[in-house]
């Protein structure tokens, strides 16, 4: 496939074409084999879409800590910027465009907590731990932790 | 060379995910929404400062970073790898995803070291 000037058409008349003393072996060029894919191809079925939505959560996940850091250097700067800083964050814009980030990071932990029973494997007493338990503790463990982000932050 | 390296940011992809599945929804919920809105407690900017200048939240989001960046990194590696199926792209991808990661840590932990 290497540097070709030009694809041989397969004709005997194609000028240039080696002619061999049996022209059944050099007639043809082979094809080569290759699936071409549209760019768009996760779109034909609900799962697919699901998957590449799933991937993009690394986005809202990016956002949000990149939001955490800028609001911690806000809060450097003084109470003037920080009024400033929430003024914007008030604004509808902003807040429909944090409600969707906020989807985003529900559907990250959501189908990230629904795989931990096929990254995690555990045995009690020889026997294996069912999936729904796994999974069960792990969504424990994210309502716990909201519960007590949720006091510390917004609770007093 | 490739092959050797990517268990490690397996691991990294990994444990980014879980902290940031069990931490980032409550977090950016009340840091974003609740509190700029004025809902509920802990609204006021001295409150704020005393917690973002506690040294364990310091700590404990620079390891929320770290590990985040380094999650979204990777995830994306793979969602502009399989989505958009740029296989022959794959070293320069890996380079600017890794890259920007590694660079955004460095630039969370001046400001969560330095910047008072």
């Amino acid at each position: 496939m290497k540097s070709q000037a030009r694809i041989p058409t397969g004709r005997i008349s194609d000028p240039g074409y080696p002619q061999a003393s049996n022209p059944e072996y050099t007639r043809h060029h082979p094809r080569w084999y290759r699936r071409h894919m549209p760019i768009f191809w996760w779109l034909r079925k609900f799962a697919y879409t699901k998957f590449i939505l799933r991937e993009l959560t690394s986005q809202p996940v990016m956002y949000a800590t990149l939001f955490l850091l800028g609001k911690v250097w806000v809060l450097s700067r003084g109470p003037e910027a920080y009024e400033i800083f929430v003024q914007w964050l008030s604004h509808p814009a902003f807040l429909a465009f944090h409600a969707l980030v906020l989807v985003g990071l529900l559907f990250h932990t959501v189908t990230w907590l629904n795989l931990t029973p096929k990254a995690l494997v555990l045995r009690v007493a020889g026997r294996k731990v069912p999936g729904w338990a796994i999974v069960g503790a792990h969504y424990g463990a994210w309502l716990g932790l909201s519960g007590v982000i949720l006091w510390i932050l917004a609770g007093r | 060379m490739r092959r050797a390296r990517d268990p490690f940011f397996w691991g990294l992809f990994s444990a980014g995910g879980m902290l940031t599945a069990l931490l980032l929804p409550a977090l950016f919920l009340v840091a974003a929404i609740t509190a700029p809105m004025g809902w509920f407690g802990m609204t006021g900017y001295e409150e704020w400062v005393a917690l973002a200048s506690h040294p364990v939240t310091r700590g404990g989001l620079l390891v929320v970073a770290f590990l985040a960046f380094f999650h979204a990194a990777h995830r994306f590696r793979y969602t502009l790898y399989d989505g958009l199926q740029l296989y022959h792209l794959d070293a320069l991808i890996s380079i600017v995803t890794y890259g920007v990661a590694a660079a955004l840590t460095v630039l969370a932990a001046a400001l969560l070291i330095l910047v008072v």
